[in-house]
């Protein structure tokens, strides 16, 4: 989203300015330090040698009939208009998405981290003009299905466990699923062994790491993205809207009252739109929250119905999904003659998700940016008119989704039932018995179990 | 474990290959290949790794000043690797503590070390912050790890402690926001200049905890579930580097890999073969002795580790009927092994066939950079990485070979996680667990 920002704002004449500061900055990389020797460290070099600037938005790959709806408009807002007639479709995109249910989810889920992982990728092989290195494609994309496959191995296994019990392969390949991922990735890793070619040594671990690096952020936190919305809908939107609505209410506060600078990395950003944002995102989860806390479809975690084959999200719903009295506090209540007010304990939570994703969600946009100054790009890819590439909507999401899956780790949820059984379902026969004989002491003296005496073991 | 089979030879040799590499260096000038070489002109730049660096002590060079440089080096070699052998004894004998601690000691040398060559790649030494902020993400990793460590296998000892308590129940948010610290400091750190540079040095960060810190987790893990399982896998990698070197030396014919080319098929078989029969012998050796076997327990009343337990099966002697094949030939009808000493053949198999690729991609990470050993830590051997680099993948194979093969869930754990469930779970998981026993005939039907 940080492209929002810096474009919204002039038109042409930014985008010009843009690109002459950033050569700019290519000649003070030239340059180096004063007085260092040896100042063509690798990295700089590259610079020289370096892809060709990518074009600004003249490729133009708007649709038609968009340009000639805006044709009659001013440059300057025919850009804007572009922009925001992607943003709605995007938003409609994302209802349609949420009507059609979770495993529509899954998938988009999965397509956006492939085409993440792709984007980054490209940079990679640009910066490196890597497209002769022999079997790099090829083991990158095996390294993604190797990776994927390990996590959602494990996810299938958990959620969908009374579906392995039944099907006999299914249980050998749960049963032995870590050392089948551990060899796959070593049949990658020897691959790239083999694949060192001596004239390319250190492009191709150059490769090596950037690959899993983009593993390692892309792949892990769709993953996590995926566990939260297990956790029930709610978890996945109302993070992934309070991102989307912090970027958009920043924008709009810096557009109308921006004036002083945030930091350095990206020029367009204002104090005024971080603040702003900060409180309009708060506001905005707080309703969102009330408003989907009320839906089954969206608090009940997700499960697998085995007898109907589908998913559903059917459920009592859990406490904090449930009104609550709270009273207010003298101050709150003399200003507002209110004693008490009727709230979810959700919208509490919300209130913490919603400080994250205001007060650190932009350091995921910063990196990005840093990201791309780096590299000297203007955006990871092309693919959405206006607004850049995938990547480019999605940098500051992943940290959202990590932190959300954390926050729902140490506050909110238990461990998951049917993994402890399946666990305890593994153990040795003596150790299940003792562990029978403990929770059955336990559920007595909770008085879930008629006492001793009526049982004859 | 590479260098060992590079520079057992001559000094002609090395020299042949220090000519070598150049010769490959000029290849590279010579070709058109555009940008992919350029990057070869610039290194002419990076001071190329002196190998008469001579860090061996004094006494060392006086008492072998009498002998030919060739044999020299050899000694030097050999005396260091016994010592390294002597050493690795010792701290086994002083129990899992220690080795928990050098574990903990070896895995930060490593991290140093790789850093430290990225920063000589990349001149990185004026980048504001970097060094902080690489020492300060593998606190937070380590933090991490340990903390789910010592969460499992301290239990009795965290649950008392009340600060120790809200640590590991919010252990993970407490390390992620640890991280995301750091996290924000690198992106306010970010100067115009050195944009690229930094975000290289991040991702070499990023790449070496991925590899070092989650591989020496993977070496305690292994530690906890019985000493054996640390100390025959390590002996493995050992024994087969020094045996493939030998069979090469006396053998070798056929090169194995461009790579490495001081690498034959001959050292490869053969030490392939001594490898699973040293791996046999030692494992016999330890299966007979509780203090390698039990698993790794921390006793709350004494404060101190233990290991005092029944063998589980695995290290129970059994008789096991040979093939026909075998009887005619040995005259046993049966054998009597310990079942961990079938395991230790496919462990011993894995270091023989993996392990070295460990050791090429460490080669090729080194010919890339264009330096000759990871540093001069160990004189005649180079620094840690590079007596570890075959080692890395061996503990993560052990690691999900136990999980897949031998161990089950941790009981202890099982329970509490249990007990944390709500009431109405426990009640649903209480009364498949009785179908399920009663099914298997451990439970009297209920009257």
């Amino acid at each position: 989203m940080t492209e929002l920002r810096k474009r919204g704002g002039g038109g042409d004449t930014d985008l010009v300015s843009e690109t002459i500061s950033d050569k700019e900055t290519d000649v003070e990389d030239r340059l180096g330090l004063p007085g260092e020797p040896g100042v063509e460290a690798d990295g700089d070099s590259e610079s020289k040698a370096d892809t060709p600037e990518v074009p600004p938005s003249t490729a133009d790959n708007t649709p038609q009939f968009l340009n000639k709806a805006v044709e009659g408009l001013n440059p300057r807002w025919k850009n804007w208009w572009i922009r925001g007639v992607l943003s709605l479709a995007m938003i409609s995109g994302f209802f349609m998405m949420i009507y059609l249910g979770p495993v529509m989810l899954i998938l988009v889920v999965m397509s956006i981290q492939i085409k993440c992982f792709q984007e980054i990728i490209d940079i990679g092989y640009r910066v490196y003009h890597s497209y002769e290195l022999p079997w790099f494609r090829t083991l990158s994309w095996y390294f993604l299905i190797c990776v994927n496959y390990f996590f959602y191995g494990e996810t299938l296994a958990e959620y969908f466990g009374a579906l392995v019990q039944r099907e006999e392969p299914l249980q050998f390949l749960v049963r032995y699923h870590r050392f089948i991922s551990f060899a796959l990735y070593l049949a990658g890793f020897c691959m790239f062994v083999l694949s060192l070619v001596k004239k390319h040594y250190r492009l191709q671990f150059y490769m090596f790491a950037w690959t899993h690096v983009t593993l390692l952020i892309v792949v892990t936190q769709s993953h996590l993205v995926i566990q939260n919305l297990f956790e029930g809908m709610i978890w996945f939107l109302v993070p992934v809207s309070i991102v989307i609505c912090n970027d958009i209410m920043a924008y709009l506060f810096g557009f109308f009252f921006g004036r002083t600078p945030l930091i350095k990395l990206s020029p367009k950003k204002t104090w005024e739109g971080f603040i702003g944002g900060f409180f309009g995102t708060l506001v905005f989860g707080f309703i969102l929250a009330y408003l989907l806390a009320q839906f089954q479809y969206f608090v009940c975690p997700v499960e697998y119905n085995s007898e109907t084959n589908r998913f559903t999200a059917e459920c009592e719903p859990s406490d904090i999904f449930v009104m609550h009295e709270y009273t207010l506090p003298f101050a709150v209540q003399n200003i507002i003659q209110w004693k008490t007010v009727n709230l979810y304990p959700y919208q509490i939570h919300s209130v913490a998700l919603s400080t994250f994703g205001s007060l650190i969600g932009p350091f995921g946009g910063f990196f990005a940016s840093g990201f791309k100054r780096a590299f000297k790009i203007k955006d990871f890819a092309d693919t959405i008119p206006g607004h850049g590439g995938i990547m480019d909507r999605f940098d500051c999401q992943y940290l959202m989704a990590t932190f959300t899956h954390v926050y729902i780790a140490s506050f909110i949820r238990g461990p998951n039932p049917s993994k402890v059984l399946q666990q305890l379902l593994v153990l040795q026969p003596e150790q299940q018995l003792s562990i029978f004989n403990t929770l059955r002491e336990r559920l007595r003296d909770r008085g879930m179990l008629p006492p001793a005496a009526t049982e004859a073991i | 474990m590479t260098e060992l089979r590079h520079r057992g030879t001559t000094d002609n040799d090395l020299q042949h290959q220090q000519s070598d590499d150049k010769g490959s260096e000029n290849e590279g000038k010579a070709e058109k290949d555009g940008a992919s070489d350029s990057e070869t002109k610039p290194d002419t730049g990076l001071p190329e790794v002196p190998v008469t660096a001579d860090d061996t002590p004094e006494v060392l060079n006086k008492a072998l000043s009498g002998l030919s440089s060739r044999w020299k080096n050899w000694w030097v070699r050999g005396i260091l690797t016994l010592a390294m052998i002597i050493f690795f004894f010792i701290i086994i004998y002083l129990g899992p503590m220690v080795l928990m601690m050098i574990v903990l000691c070896v895995q930060i040398k490593c991290f140093q070390e790789i850093i430290h060559i990225g920063y000589s790649v990349y001149h990185s030494y004026h980048l504001p912050w970097f060094r902080t902020l690489s020492w300060y993400f593998l606190l937070c990793v380590n933090y991490f790890f340990y903390g789910e460590t010592v969460t499992d296998y301290f239990s009795n000892l965290v649950q008392r402690e009340e600060p120790l308590r809200i640590l590991s129940k919010y252990h993970r948010l407490i390390s992620f926001t640890l991280y995301l610290t750091g996290f924000c400091m690198f992106v306010l750190s970010l100067v115009k200049k050195h944009y690229r540079l930094q975000f290289y040095m991040f991702g070499w960060t990023h790449v070496t905890l991925l590899i070092v810190v989650t591989q020496s987790h993977l070496i305690i893990h292994n530690l906890f579930e019985g000493m054996i399982w640390f100390i025959v896998p390590i002996s493995c990698v050992i024994c087969n580097d020094i045996m493939a070197y030998m069979f090469g030396f006396f053998f070798g014919r056929t090169p194995l890999i461009k790579l490495s080319p001081k690498k034959t098929w001959e050292g490869f078989i053969g030490g392939f073969f001594s490898t699973v029969v040293f791996g046999i012998l030692l494992s016999y050796v330890m299966s007979g002795y509780s203090f390698f076997v039990c698993p790794v327990e921390f006793n709350s009343d004494h404060n101190s580790f233990e290991v005092d337990c029944e063998p589980s099966d695995l290290f129970q002697l059994q008789d096991y009927a040979l093939p026909a094949a075998l009887q005619s030939l040995t005259g046993w009808p049966t054998v009597r092994l310990y079942p961990f000493q079938i395991h230790s053949i496919a462990l011993s198999a894995f270091a023989s066939i993996m392990g070295p690729f460990g050791g090429f991609f460490a080669s090729g990470f080194k010919r890339a950079f264009k330096i000759k050993d990871f540093a001069n830590t160990i004189p005649g051997h180079g620094g840690i990485m590079d007596r570890f680099d075959c080692q890395y993948l061996m503990a993560t194979f052990v690691n999900v070979y136990i999980a897949s093969f031998i161990r089950g869930p941790n009981p202890a754990k099982v329970i509490q996680q249990l007990l944390a469930l709500r009431l109405d779970q426990q009640l649903h998981i209480f009364n498949s667990l009785k179908t399920h026993l009663t099914e298997r005939g451990l439970l009297e039907e209920a009257a």
